[in-house]
């Protein structure tokens, strides 16, 4: 503090002091200070604010856009993803009913194979019965007249030795199998 | 080193205030101090109109560093402080005010010039002055002559009864301290600086000159100091200009508040 007071005191003296008043230096620095404010208001910070205005309203139009765009894109991702689960339920639904008519396909030519393959059986059976039965039939009408015609036959030869036995019944049967019935 | 110190000091002239008082360029009365505030402004606005003019969107390097600094004191300093709506239209006067005084202060540790403008008091009263007028200004606009100084006076909640002791002293401190401290803290941060390099450097040359080898090491030694001095002194140019701008955003905010 003593230093201060000397050299308030010594304004007097050949050194001034250094907290002394110089007007024209006052008046020097607010001119020059006033001709800086007026030109920095007046061409720099319009310029300034001008810019920062813009920026940032380009910033907000671009997310603003991109906002637009992104919503846009999630409405088209969730139709074409709803169109998707339509087709791929569709498509389910089709083979679905694919895999049922097929079965019923299957089914129905199982059953109708199994009702031919019946019939054949049937039909089958019934010809072999009655083949049989005509064969019965002809057998029982010509067993007593083949027996009738064989026993005639060994009667009328003389039946006194084996080597002529055997051949009345070759010749008959050689008859039999030519078909000509043997004279009686 | 006893010994030498006496020595020395018959014939070693510490720098004292006299450096300050700088003779007029070529007999004129134009001091170099002067020339430096012209100088200041037009590098300030040449730099800052040359970087706003573009207005691009996408700014370049000078624009950048334009937009920057203004918007290093509009929106740390004005919008912060000031706040909301009002700062806008303080934003010009804070600008100038910071950029004015950190040119000027950087002049100090600017070779060849290598003076801090403002350890010219005048001119840090002319500054200090002028802000005292605008946050008053300000004050007086938005409340009124009484208004304003009742809210600079007279302190919220706190009883009646103290209103004798504390509406001298709130007038006090808010009108009559603030531009004496705003003036001072200015004047004296650049005054004391200036003047501790200056004793650095020519106290070292002369230790250097008296080729001794004890005082050459300890010349060295100082000059070695008076570079990390110069170092410490560009910040403490950059904050005092910085405060200068932030107290005036507080002061214009106090005059602005609805209560204080």
């Amino acid at each position: 503090m003593k230093s201060l007071f000397v050299i308030l005191a010594s304004e007097g003296g050949h050194e001034p002091s250094p907290l002394a008043v110089e007007w024209i230096e006052v008046v020097i620095a607010l001119v020059v200070f006033g001709i800086l404010f007026f030109a920095i208001w007046k061409f720099v910070a319009p310029n300034f604010e001008k810019t920062f205005t813009e920026r940032s309203a380009a910033i907000e139009g671009g997310l603003a856009a991109a906002e637009t765009k992104q919503a846009e894109a999630d409405a088209k991702l969730a139709e074409l993803e709803a169109q998707l689960a339509d087709a791929r339920h569709e498509a389910a639904r089709i083979r679905e009913e694919a895999r049922e008519q097929g079965a019923a396909i299957i089914a129905e030519m199982r059953e109708q194979a199994q009702a031919e393959s019946t019939r054949i059986v049937e039909h089958g059976k019934a010809q072999i019965e009655a083949e049989r039965q005509q064969a019965v039939t002809s057998l029982r009408a010509e067993v007593g007249s083949l027996a009738t015609s064989l026993a005639g036959r060994i009667v009328g030869e003389s039946l006194d030795d084996d080597a002529r036995q055997g051949r009345v019944v070759e010749r008959f049967l050689a008859e039999l199998e030519t078909g000509t019935p043997g004279a009686n | 080193m006893i010994n030498v110190a006496t020595v020395t000091a018959e014939k070693f002239e510490a720098p004292g205030p006299g450096i300050f008082d700088l003779p007029g360029i070529a007999g004129s009365e134009i001091t170099k101090p002067m020339v430096q505030l012209v100088l200041a402004a037009i590098l300030v606005f040449g730099f800052l109109f040359v970087a706003a003019r573009r207005r691009a969107l996408v700014p370049g390097k000078l624009q950048f560093a334009g937009e920057g600094a203004y918007g290093f004191v509009r929106n740390s300093v004005a919008r912060d402080i000031i706040g909301g709506h009002d700062f806008q239209k303080f934003v010009p006067y804070l600008v100038t005010v910071f950029f004015f005084i950190l040119v000027n202060n950087l002049f100090a540790s600017i070779p060849f010039i290598q003076f801090p403008t403002f350890s010219r008091a005048s001119m840090a009263y002319a500054l200090a002055g002028m802000s005292w007028l605008v946050y008053n200004a300000v004050g007086v606009a938005k409340h009124g002559p009484l208004g304003y100084l009742k809210l600079q006076s007279v302190p919220s909640g706190v009883s009646p009864a103290m209103y004798p002791l504390l509406v001298p002293l709130e007038f006090f401190s808010n009108i009559l301290v603030r531009p004496v401290t705003l003036a001072l803290r200015l004047f004296c941060n650049m005054f004391a600086g200036h003047i501790l390099l200056v004793l650095f450097a020519t106290g070292g040359l002369y230790l250097i000159e008296t080729a001794s080898p004890v005082n050459v090491v300890a010349g060295s030694l100082a000059w070695v100091l008076a570079i990390a001095i110069s170092f410490l002194e560009i910040l403490v140019q950059f904050l005092q200009a910085y405060v200068f701008t932030l107290l005036n955003a507080m002061y214009i905010q106090g005059a602005l508040a609805d209560e204080h």
